[in-house]
């Protein structure tokens, strides 16, 4: 049976609080998960970077982990699979876990390639002027590595949006989670999934607008004279 | 230290990359306060690393350098601390290119010397306008020329009050027409008295305001000499050949 397509069924889904709130979770779990991915992937990444095989040996290894699996494996290992050995977190615990794990293992990389596109010369000139390492790292590579992860990151910012729908599985429930459930009620599955996917398309089209602004307030420095050079 | 006026002493320095490629070879140097030596020779000689071993930007593996007396690279030494006395400008500027002019010239003030924000900007302004770069205080250095880049570069080793000057190869990266404008500042500083070490291809510069030439061929320092006697009468065979090249035209 055709049943077509319900523009008030659309209308009342697309205004739908329980939807919205969804969203909002989905929103959470992007910030949440970029932060926090930042701080494990910085810390990667200096750990990556480190001449100690020590340091850098672990680092190779949980990227090469996390990086190799997909995060829909690891959460059904977090919340469905470490109960067996006695290892039990929520169902928000596990999602928080999860995407931060994951997160922060693309992020190092992408951090990683920022600090190694800093030229040598810029840290030779910065201990030339009795800079200590620490601030060789804050002062002058910090900033120009930064400069460069804008665009990377902010697709990554996008990607992981996207990617926090993958937690429905393990019943967390944001914005996906909650489009199924609500398909019990009327059966419209169109209109339903349509109206998220406009969610997510406005949440990565405002991100869109700020990270341009982001790009082009870190690019100040390098107006159109120097665009050819740098 | 035999002399007190000794700045910088380089003695029986080596320094091998791997294992078995030797870029310098038991170099010894003595650069007395005020002293203008520059550097020269064949690329690859070893003339870059050389004056980059004074600050410890290179690590060297047999030998001793000091600086005012302080040994470079006994494992005590505070080595940021070294470096903030020593100045060096390098072939290609390594200006800060996210700050602007200004802040370049007082970062190191404030964030080493620890200066107060205030007082750096005096300072900076002053020498900005002694490299007569003063309407350039606000821009980024991707907005300046090659030359004044370079002038700012050397401005920014001066906000540290530096007991010597290390230049490599500071003109080698700009158009002709941009050279004089850095070899005047150079010269200017030569007339202050500042102790300068200067790897360099510009003869016309070291005629005019160097005390000795060094010249290194392999690793090896083969010759040093009075301005006058190292130009009109080489000793060596290596050095007549490299400056019967250079000067040919």
């Amino acid at each position: 049976m055709v049943k077509g397509w319900n523009w008030d069924g659309f209308f009342d889904y697309l205004t739908n609080y329980y939807l919205f709130e969804g969203a909002l979770v989905t929103l959470g779990l992007t910030v949440f998960a970029m932060t926090a991915g930042l701080v494990i992937g910085f810390v990667l990444a200096m750990m990556r970077l480190s001449r100690h095989k020590l340091l850098s040996g672990p680092a190779v290894f949980y990227i090469w982990v996390f990086r190799g699996t997909p995060l829909l494996v690891q959460l059904i290992i977090i919340y469905t699979g470490l109960p067996q050995l006695g290892i039990k977190f929520t169902v928000i615990e596990s999602t928080l876990i999860g995407l931060a794990m994951c997160e922060g293992a693309y992020l190092a990389e992408i951090l990683r390639a920022g600090i190694t596109a800093v030229p040598s010369g810029q840290v030779n000139a910065a201990r030339a002027i009795g800079m200590t390492e620490p601030q060789v790292m804050r002062y002058v590579i910090a900033p120009q590595a930064l400069r460069i992860v804008i665009p990377p990151l902010g697709n990554s910012v996008n990607s992981v949006l996207k990617t926090t729908s993958i937690a429905s599985i393990i019943s967390m429930e944001e914005l996906l989670r909650r489009t199924q459930v609500l398909i019990q009620e009327r059966f419209l599955v169109l209109e339903l999934f349509v109206v998220a996917a406009l969610y997510y398309l406005a949440m990565t089209t405002v991100w869109d607008l700020i990270q341009r602004r982001i790009e082009r307030r870190f690019g100040k420095a390098y107006g159109p004279i120097s665009a050819g050079k740098h | 230290m035999a002399n007190p006026e000794t700045v910088i002493e380089l003695h029986d320095v080596s320094k091998w990359y791997g294992p078995s490629f030797q870029v310098l070879k038991n170099c010894s140097l003595t650069v007395a306060k005020g002293e203008v030596v520059v550097i020269c020779g064949p690329s690859g000689s070893g003339k870059s690393t050389l004056v980059k071993c004074v600050n410890a930007l290179e690590p060297i593996q047999q030998g001793r350098i000091s600086v005012t007396g302080v040994e470079v690279s006994a494992p005590k030494t505070n080595l940021p601390k070294l470096r903030a006395r020593v100045g060096m400008v390098f072939q290609s500027f390594e200006l800060f290119p996210h700050m602007t002019i200004l802040e370049n010239l007082c970062i190191g003030q404030r964030k080493v010397l620890g200066r107060s924000t205030a007082e750096a900007i005096v300072k900076a302004k002053a020498l900005l306008e002694r490299v007569g770069l003063t309407a350039q205080a606000s821009k980024y250095p991707g907005q300046l020329s090659g030359g004044q880049q370079q002038r700012v570069a050397i401005a920014r080793a001066l906000a540290m009050d530096p007991v010597a000057m290390l230049f490599d190869e500071p003109t080698s990266a700009l158009d002709p027409e941009m050279i004089n404008e850095v070899l005047d500042v150079m010269v200017a500083l030569t007339r202050e008295g500042m102790t300068m070490m200067v790897v360099t291809h510009e003869m016309g510069f070291a005629r005019k305001v160097a005390d000795r030439i060094v010249f290194m061929d392999e690793g090896e320092i083969v010759e040093v000499g009075e301005r006058g006697t190292f130009f009109d009468n080489p000793q060596t065979d290596r050095a007549k050949a490299f400056l019967s090249k250079i000067l040919s035209h």
